[in-house]
């Protein structure tokens, strides 16, 4: 019976009920605060709405914004679908941007057809073998994949911190610890005179891939058996250790090419605050979503304009970026809380 | 010995339980008297669990009343039923495995001070044990305990508590014959001590053998009680099935796709294992298994049946020894080349070990057929449609829909959805682990003759059952197991509970063991 309800929860009206409630938390929860601190909400919010849909730029930032958000969030959610819980995204997006960074500083002579492709590649590859470790620890049933990719998380920035401080430093920017700029070559090309770059494709590509593969292959029907019952997966002959470490691979080259995305297209060279927890509200929004292709679109797009509502009232209101911190660890316990008393009741 | 003017231990008027759609009970009127042996009859899912988790306080029934010595009780946690002196046990014992048995049993008594009573508990527990046949070592942990010894406690602990009615829910599951004997004899010392005690079972033999008033379940309703006096086979079980032929439809025989006989399609040679999961490790087990033939594994559960599953299936691997499957070393073989080589397995539990609940029946049918339906990256459903029609046909099971997620199909019938497809491709090795436990009385009688059939048509299986009954009436040879060895094989002129039951509790050891 509960299983039932479960799988319900999975269909469409209800992921439009989360959209909802989280929208509604999030505005409801801003709004209380901006009261606290004096502020008038309605009036932040139409300038906010304003700004994000009032013109190109702001919308445009606003997908900006969401580029890193699918790609961290189907780092998540395609590891969730065979039961394993991904939260490293964020050190396989550091280490994603790290490799490609090696690769665009070492091949700075070489064409951009000869670049992309390679920093893709590279980036993929960076973040992947970051996966990996956790997924091989898994595999050998050494350390649970929740807490190794979490405490990755942290070992990822130093290395690039080490980078930028040490060998790969900008002798022009002695002062500001950063990698030389990219070359021109290895910059991914941009649309629609705004930032949006092609990391958009590939999270796009990302999505489908994702969906397709798990509703039409074998390989997804395989591992929704797997996250479904890994028990009888395991009697009926599926190789469930190789799942583990492929899909650990894949999803860390997923968050990996958010990385690369942001240093070849935003920064346009290797710096330390690379990302401000994509990884960590990736998961959020796979997590939220229910690790569906629609509800991650859905989900990044509100989380983008949340952290687009921050900015602004940083600006306009002077209130600081962190609230936006709080309001989403505010979204993760009532959903979380309510799902769970949810569950408790039937 | 009921009706003497007393009002009944416990009584339930007008009990209605539904989960979601499904009416699980609608019982007008069930009753226990003091000194009485109520035996709660039924196929699996008519109910008696359901009823009996009602009158434990586990479930809230969504109408009806409860009354406990004629007083209208509100039943809302076990918590409650026990202060009323209402005790279950669950067939999934609720030992803690670390603690000793007296710390289990003094866990379970209601008010226990800061200061344990030691001394007088132990006196209680000494004073119950002697009289009930309920002796175990206070000082043993839990989990060393025996199965049958863990039962005791269970009983022990529920009488400590001050029980005056015992609801046991298929206690003799678990128990090898002579010590369902102990138990009955225990039940009938707690009758005379004037207990009411409530049997679930789907066994006949047990009910006919101790019980005093038998309760038909079906369909979620009680369809009738009998005194033991009246009771017979047919009656009750015309009780149970309605007018449903008891008899199943045999499955259609094409001559085509025998296998060959007599052919050696498994050898173990001095094989031992690690041994996981609770189960004793196998210790030089060695036999050989026909096709052609069915070799049934007896012994009381937990005595290396498991894992002799396992090893066969490539789950666990073999620390010494070897393992043939037609011949060929398979030691190191994994399972999806097992399974590709011919071998199929019937699991106890479909739900859990054979099906993945989310997923719809036809992507069920499709998991685990290696190369079989292969079409590019994706699966040929048409191919596979038509060879689950057929084997659904062949097998005279009433086809599924094959768009229903398989957690909505009851237990039966998702039984029949994991033998439709470990059967459809004629498989030469069939490892059977308890594949009727937990099946109604008419599914596991068409489980047996669908096990003698594929037989009969030349494949080896390989059946393992704590039931003997049903070993003794399709195996060819039976081998016993106990705490990890074959501890003795016998052919059909031995099939006697009274030859066989003592091997499986390691009294009596034969010198022609194999």
């Amino acid at each position: 019976m509960r299983r039932d309800g479960a799988t319900l929860w999975d269909c469409a009206s209800a992921r439009a009920k989360a959209f909802a409630l989280v929208a509604v938390i999030a505005l409801g929860v801003f709004a209380t605060l901006l009261i606290a601190a004096g502020k008038d909400p309605l009036k932040a919010y139409v300038d906010t709405l304003v700004y994000v849909f009032g013109n190109a730029y702001g919308f445009s930032e606003l997908l900006v914004r969401m580029i890193p958000l699918l790609l961290t969030a189907v780092a998540a959610a395609l590891p969730a679908r065979i039961g394993l819980i991904n939260v490293g995204a964020e050190g396989q997006l550091y280490m994603g941007a790290w490799l490609a960074t090696a690769g665009a500083l070492a091949f700075s002579d070489q064409p951009a057809f000869v670049l992309l492709p390679l920093l893709t590649v590279l980036g993929f590859v960076g973040g992947g073998l970051w996966a990996l470790i956790a997924g091989v620890l898994r595999a050998l049933r050494l350390v649970n994949e929740t807490i190794s990719t979490l405490l990755l998380n942290y070992v990822a920035p130093l290395i690039v911190s080490y980078f930028i401080f040490g060998p790969w430093r900008s002798p022009e920017s002695a002062s500001y610890p950063q990698s030389p700029a990219f070359a021109e070559a290895a910059r991914l090309p941009t649309f629609f005179h705004s930032r949006v770059h092609l990391g958009l494709v590939y999270a796009l590509a990302a999505l489908i891939l994702y969906s397709l593969a798990l509703t039409r292959t074998r390989f997804g029907l395989d591992m929704r058996a797997i996250g479904g019952n890994p028990e009888a997966a395991r009697r009926l002959g599926i190789p469930i250790v190789r799942f583990i470490l492929i899909v650990m691979f894949i999803a860390g080259g997923v968050a990996g090419l958010a990385g690369m995305a942001e240093v070849a297209a935003i920064q346009g060279r290797l710096v330390s605050e690379l990302s401000p927890g994509y990884g960590f509200i990736g998961f959020l929004v796979s997590w939220l979503a229910g690790t569906s292709a629609s509800g991650i679109v859905t989900m990044s797009f509100l989380f983008a304009l949340i952290s687009s509502f921050g900015d602004i009232l940083q600006i306009t209101q002077g209130v600081p970026y962190a609230v936006v911190n709080i309001l989403m660890a505010v979204i993760l316990f009532i959903v979380l809380g309510r799902q769970a008393s949810g569950g408790a009741a039937r | 010995m009921t009706g003497d003017g007393k009002p009944p231990l416990i009584e339930a008027r007008g009990i209605v339980k539904r989960f979601g759609g499904l009416l699980a009970n609608e019982v007008s009127h069930f009753s226990l008297h003091a000194g009485e042996v109520l035996a709660l009859l039924g196929e699996n899912g008519a109910g008696k669990s359901t009823l009996a988790k009602i009158l434990y306080g586990y479930y809230a029934p969504d109408l009806g009343e409860i009354l406990v010595n004629g007083k209208r009780v509100d039943i809302a946690s076990p918590r409650d039923a026990r202060a009323l002196g209402i005790g279950m046990v669950f067939q999934n014992f609720t030992l803690i495995p670390a603690l000793s048995v007296f710390d289990n049993v003094a866990l379970f008594q209601k008010n226990l001070p800061i200061v344990v009573p030691r001394a007088e508990i132990l006196e209680r527990m000494r004073h119950y044990a002697d009289r009930f046949h309920l002796a175990v070592d206070p000082w043993m942990p839990a989990r060393q305990l025996a199965v049958g010894d863990q039962q005791k406690v269970e009983i022990l602990k529920q009488l400590l508590a001050g029980a005056r009615v015992l609801i046991l829910d298929e206690p003799t599951k678990v128990l090898a014959p002579q010590e369902s004997e102990g138990l009955f004899k225990t039940l009938a010392e707690l009758r005379a001590e004037g207990l009411g005690i409530v049997l679930i079972t789907h066994k006949l033999r047990e009910v006919l053998a101790c019980a005093d008033r038998i309760a038909v379940m079906r369909h979620g309703r009680v369809a009738g009680v009998v005194g033991w006096r009246e009771a017979k086979e047919e009656n009750l079980l015309a009780l149970m099935f309605g007018n449903a032929p008891i008899q199943p439809t045999p499955p259609l025989l094409d001559a085509a796709g025998r296998h060959d006989r007599g052919l050696c399609a498994l050898e173990l040679a001095h094989l031992s294992t690690r041994g996981s999961g609770g189960e004793p490790p196998l210790r030089n087990i060695s036999m050989k298994l026909l096709s052609g033939e069915i070799v049934g594994v007896a012994g009381v559960s937990g005595n290396g049946q498991r894992e002799l599953g396992d090893l066969i299936l490539g789950l666990q691997r073999p620390l010494t020894g070897s393992k043939l499957l037609w011949g060929e070393d398979a030691s190191r073989w994994s399972i999806a080349k097992v399974r590709e080589k011919g071998v199929a397995a019937i699991p106890d539990d479909p739900l859990a070990l054979a099906c993945v609940p989310g997923l719809t029946v036809r992507e069920n049918l499709v998991l685990g057929s290696g190369r079989r339906y292969r079409a590019g990256l994706g699966v040929d459903w048409q191919k596979l449609d038509a060879d689950m029609q057929r084997s659904f046909a062949r097998l005279g099971f009433p086809r599924p829909n094959f768009e229903a997620r398989a957690a909505t199909l009851s237990g039966g019938n998702l039984q029949r959805v994991v033998l439709t497809r470990e059967l459809a491709h004629e498989p030469k090795l069939i490892v059977a682990l308890y594949p009727t436990r937990g099946l109604d009385a008419r599914s596991a009688i068409a489980v047996r003759a669908l096990l003698r059939d594929v037989r009969d048509r030349g494949a080896a299986v390989l059946m393992v059952s704590e039931d003997l009954d049903e070993l003794f009436e399709v195996c060819d040879r039976l081998l016993v197991l106990y705490r990890g060895s074959i501890a003795a094989e016998f052919t059909p002129e031995d099939f006697r509970a009274e030859i066989v039951g003592p091997i499986m509790v390691g009294t009596n050891e034969r010198s022609d063991a194999a």
